[in-house]
């Protein structure tokens, strides 16, 4: 039984740890500026956890094949054990752990200790059940007020939101079932919710951020391709939460601006 | 029937303390006596921890409730018009009178539960000595102190309702604001709690009129003055969160 | 609710008294046991038509008939909560602690036996409330275990979500005071009752687990009870604790200024001392098989009493990292991720000095040992993936995708089952007298662990590719095509999984009836469990009360005439 403990544990391992280095299912290609810095993170993290990985397994597999009881080894070590040990391995435990989340901490402060830089595109993502809006505020950079009041999904997409028409800021904001963004600048999201907690999850961008009701949560991140990338809710939101999808577009600056235009025209 | 040679040691290490021979902890039931008669004074230190730790877990939901309301009165909403933060927390108007009253009650309850609780552990004390035939102390002082804690329980309850019911005449009811739901909430809570201990005393004081032995309704009525002077605390806490936080 | 005496005494006759409300703590282990058991077997079905609608969602299935998505999010919410709850708290904790502390420490029973019992009836009618929860006009809640509000908390928010919500916060009140009740107990039983000799440092290792999870449950349960009661308040009273200014299908809510992370906060500081509350009692029953059949001592026993502890400890301080991409401040994300990679430490004391005890024995491969390999393999798996979420960088794109499904499976869903898997086997003979079957053990093991792996493992790439959790199927995105082939993978191997525990509940039940008579300590082990008959007597000595001598671990003495020396042998002991 040792023999065949060994085999199963030191097999699961392989396919295991296979799977992982051929990276036969992996993260989506990275289209935005974090994914570099994520997916290096995420290297560094799966290195070295493998490496604990298959040699915690592989000593267990060893350990009980080489110490079965059939096998002539030596009398047993009665031993409580060793305490020298104990503290070395703890000590490199913690230095490794720590050290790991230390290292990646600075990509999670740059992205989300400081706000959204000058020149940033803003958007306004809403999440209701069971879609995705996307509003942009127009020439004065401004949204205009909203009023839970005037919501009406039905009436088309100003309408979904509440936008509320006699506001002069709200006049020249664009709202849209798709996402349109120009590449290579940084957008200035702001997520909100209209009655349960969304979770707008772009894998391409490595981005993700819940939408809460009650709060408009700034966010932001930068596009570096141009094409076409799914969104997908990542918050249990009731029904129709696999099927709360959405679709980013990136684009270049002139068609995007090409793009808002029409919108706004489509207004009038 | 060792057949053990007494010079094999087992070795020292680690795990066993303080040497070989076993600490002296009271095995067994009986209280040293060792004729059967069952111990009281572990049943009375058993029933003490087990109330001691019970109680915090009580602690830890007050804790909770005692956070979300210092993290909501803190929380501003926001406001879709203005497109901004607001502070939207509408103080209780607290009719404080009502509630010194009946926090005075309370205090009162909790001295005449240790009354009782030191009268009835008197009562235990001299048991045996009672029970020798044509021995009789005379008769005891006879207040039924546990009986005047049940009517002043009662009566902070009664004070609480009245206190309710002078929340809704100012225009506070459960659902009318955070501040309100707060403090229905907490009120009720430590009140039902509060029950609970007015019930255990009820069936301590009844339970004497069936002759059980008075050591044991002793552990009923001393754990349960301690659970008193426990919410009586607790009160303090929630009425000083609920009007200096308010 | 006094203690009994602890003189030998024949218990009460009569079928009610002795196995309905029994004040026995082995009877009562033993029908926690069996509630688990039936729930587990309610929790794998619901499982079993998950993974079918998953892979195949227009199909219609025989006797449910078709699985509509909100139908697949109630069998989904259900799963969670009957798993976590009434399998992972009670048979681990409540099923095997119940019958097996006070014998340990060498009590006659536990400190509070009417406390006890009526902590099981609780238990059971939490259960039924949660049973009921399926038959409610509308069905079960489709808000996930979790029960993120307002999802949770507005009654039209879906499906499921007007009587069988209420109907499941009801059970979750009902069940955390059954859980206090039980705590109280234990803690109370291990300060207060152990025998002469049976210091705390020469306490088995599934003593300390059974206390600080009690400990745990104690500290976390009044919270989730807090958060039950404002939820409950929210849908039904008009509150706002939850909800802020919602508007659903068009209508405005008269909700207003609530806070659904307050939620999230109150129920993730019960939610993660919880799953430490399910795995510690697994990693106690790890280290006592360890040692027993590898006739070894467990390498460094006060480090894994320390490492208990400090997992107890740290786990109250991490619930934040459920929370990195929920709004929360980042600033806290950064705080609660450090700790929680610092709860990683104790965690791999413990693997090290699991394997530092195969080191150098002599390794007996009885079924309850395999389990106990099982558990270690399972452990580091499972526990490896933590780092992984516990950096809120990496949580981004994994936060909410079948990773964490994997993860939270691999340590709850198998690790802490191998655990009840190692203690049935193991304790078996002592609790029925007879030995289970060693080859359809064997059998059940291989295929249980392989299968697992199977399901479990694949779901980390799949949650690395981007595959969002609760979702009922995958038809939508076209980034997710791809992924069918594993998805189906797992299918399969989870109706193999789930079809071989039938080779479980066989054994178990065979056995009990017709299983070879077991002798008083077939495994020759040392703690006070097998010193005693077989089974336990009701007041579990017999009569006389044990004296301690050893610590619980003494295999292979040098000079000692057997490779054990029981915890009660008073041979070996130096006068001094």
């Amino acid at each position: 039984m040792g023999l065949a403990l060994l085999v199963i544990i030191w097999l699961i391992t392989f396919f295991s740890t296979y799977f992982f280095v051929a990276q036969t299912w992996w993260l989506p290609h990275g289209a935005a500026k974090a994914a570099a810095f994520i997916d290096g993170q995420f290297a560094l993290t799966y290195v070295l956890m493998g490496i604990v990985f298959v040699a915690a397994q592989g000593a267990l597999g060893w350990l009980v094949w080489k110490y079965r009881a059939e096998a002539s080894n030596g009398p047993v070590e009665y031993s409580h054990g060793n305490t020298k040990l104990e503290l070395i391995w703890t000590t490199l435990t913690a230095i490794l752990f720590i050290g790991l989340n230390l290292m990646g901490s600075h990509v999670w402060a740059s992205e989300r200790f400081e706000p959204a830089g000058p020149g940033s595109v803003p958007v306004e993502v809403t999440g209701m059940q069971f879609a995705w809006y996307f509003r942009y505020p127009g020439a004065d950079g401004k949204f205009g007020r909203t009023e839970p009041k005037l919501m009406d999904p039905s009436a088309g997409n100003e309408a979904a939101l509440g936008v509320d028409t006699t506001d002069p800021a709200s006049k020249d904001d664009v709202v849209t079932g798709t996402m349109y963004l120009p590449v290579n600048r940084q957008v200035d999201l702001t997520l909100r919710a209209v009655d349960v907690i969304h979770s707008f999850f772009v894998p391409s961008f490595r981005f993700k951020q819940d939408a809460v009701p009650g709060l408009a949560i700034h966010m932001h991140f930068t596009p570096t391709e141009i094409g076409d990338y799914e969104i997908a809710c990542a918050e249990l939101c009731g029904l129709g939460h696999y099927k709360m999808h959405g679709m980013v577009h990136v684009v270049s600056q002139e068609d995007f601006d090409k793009w808002l235009a029409a919108r706004e025209a489509e207004k009038q | 029937m060792a057949t053990f040679s007494p010079t094999i040691r087992v070795p020292q290490t680690g795990q066993d303390g303080g040497g070989t021979n076993p600490p002296v902890r009271g095995g067994g039931g009986d209280g040293g006596r060792g004729d059967g008669y069952p111990d009281y004074g572990q049943r009375l230190r058993r029933v003490r921890l087990g109330l001691a730790i019970g109680l915090t877990s009580v602690t830890m939901i007050f804790v909770s409730l005692t956070s979300a309301y210092i993290v909501r009165r803190g929380l501003p909403t926001y406001d879709d018009r203005t497109g901004t933060y607001t502070q939207d927390w509408i103080p209780v108007q607290l009719p404080l009178a009502l509630l010194l009253i009946n926090t005075v009650l309370l205090a009162a309850s909790s001295v005449t539960a240790e009354l009782a609780r030191r009268q009835i552990t008197r009562q235990a004390a001299l048991a045996p000595v009672t029970s020798i035939p044509g021995v009789s102390l005379g008769r005891e002082s006879g207040v039924p102190w546990l009986a005047v804690t049940v009517v002043l329980g009662m009566g902070f309850l009664t004070g609480q309702w009245l206190a309710w019911r002078e929340l809704a005449d100012r225009g506070f009811y459960l659902a009318t604001s955070a501040s309100s739901s707060f403090v229905y909430l907490l009120t009720a809570t430590h009140g039902m709690h509060l029950l609970g201990g007015v019930l255990v005393l009820l069936y301590a004081a009844t339970v004497s009129l069936l002759n059980r032995p008075v050591e044991g309704r002793r552990i009923v009525v001393d754990v349960t003055a301690w659970y008193w002077h426990f919410m009586f605390v607790l009160w303090i806490g929630i009425f000083a969160l609920m009007w200096f936080v308010r | 609710m006094v203690a009994q005496d602890a003189h030998a005494h024949a218990g009460p006759q009569g079928f009610i008294r002795k196995y309905v409300f029994s004040l026995d703590h082995k009877v009562i282990g033993i029908q926690y046991y069996f509630l688990a058991l039936a729930a587990v077997f309610v929790g794998m079905f619901l499982s079993l038509l998950m993974r079918i609608h998953m892979i195949w969602p227009t199909a219609i299935l025989p006797i449910v008939g078709e699985i509509k998505p909100e139908t697949y999010l109630q069998l989904l919410t259900m799963h969670g909560t009957i798993m976590v709850f009434f399998v992972l708290t009670t048979a681990p904790q409540s099923g095997f602690g119940n019958y097996f502390l006070p014998i340990q420490i060498g009590a006659p029973d536990m400190a509070f036996p009417v406390l006890n019992m009526l902590s099981f009836w609780t238990t059971f009618v939490a259960f039924i409330v949660m049973l009921a929860a399926f038959f409610a006009v509308g069905g079960a809640p489709l808000h996930g275990w979790t029960g993120y509000a307002p999802l949770s908390a507005l009654t039209n928010s879906g499906p499921g979500e007007q009587l069988g919500a209420d109907l499941w916060i009801t059970s979750i009140a009902i069940f955390c005071i059954a859980s206090l009740m039980g705590a109280l107990n234990f803690i109370t039983t291990v300060l207060d009752l152990r025998a002469k000799g049976m210091t705390m440092m020469r306490m088995p290792l599934t003593c300390w687990a059974w206390l600080i999870t009690a400990i745990l449950g104690l500290l976390a349960f009044g919270v989730l009870l807090s958060a039950g009661i404002l939820l409950l308040l929210d849908r039904n009273l008009g509150t706002s604790f939850y909800v802020p200014l919602v508007v659903v299908n068009g209508q405005v809510m008269g909700h207003k200024g609530g806070s659904p992370l307050l939620w999230q906060h109150l129920f993730w500081f019960f939610g993660h001392p919880e799953v430490y509350i399910a795995i510690l009692p697994g990693m106690g029953v790890a280290s006592q098989l360890l040692s027993t059949f590898a006739r070894k001592p467990i390498f460094g026993y006060k480090a894994m009493v320390y490492a208990i502890m400090a997992i107890g400890i740290l786990g109250f301080v991490v619930w934040g990292h459920h929370m990195f991409m929920s709004g929360m401040s980042p600033y806290s994300a950064f705080a609660f991720s450090i700790m929680t990679m610092a709860i990683g430490v104790p965690s791999a004391i413990k693997t090290f000095n699991w394997l530092g005890t195969l080191y150098k024995a002599k390794i007996r491969f009885q079924t309850p040992m395999l389990y106990a390999i099982g558990f270690v393999s399972l452990f580091v798996s499972g526990g490896l993936s933590g780092p992984f979420l516990a950096q809120p960088v990496l949580d981004i794109p994994l936060h909410d995708t079948a990773f964490v499904v994997g993860h939270f499976h691999l340590i709850m869903g198998v690790a802490a089952i191998f655990g009840m898997f190692a203690g049935t086997y193991y304790w078996f003979p002592k609790m029925f007298g007879r030995m289970m079957n060693e080859s359809l053990g064997r059998i059940h093991f291989v295929i249980t662990l392989i299968g697992t792996y199977c399901i479990f493992m694949p779901m980390h790439y799949l949650g690395m590719a981007g595959q969002p959790r609760r979702y009922s199927q995958f038809t939508e995105l076209a980034y997710l095509q791809h992924l069918m082939p594993l998805n189906r993978f797992i299918t399969y191997a989870a109706i193999i999984t789930i079809a071989a525990q039938l080779i479980f509940v066989i054994n178990l039940f065979w056995s009990m009836f017709k299983g070879p008579k077991a002798s008083d300590n077939p495994w020759e082990a040392t703690t006070l469990e097998w010193t005693t008959a077989t089974p336990p007597p009701h007041d579990n000595f017999g009569g006389h009360t044990p004296v301690v001598y050893h610590g619980p671990y003494e295999y292979s003495v040098p000079g000692a005439p057997k490779d054990y020396v029981m915890q009660t042998d008073p041979a070996g002991v130096t006068t001094h």
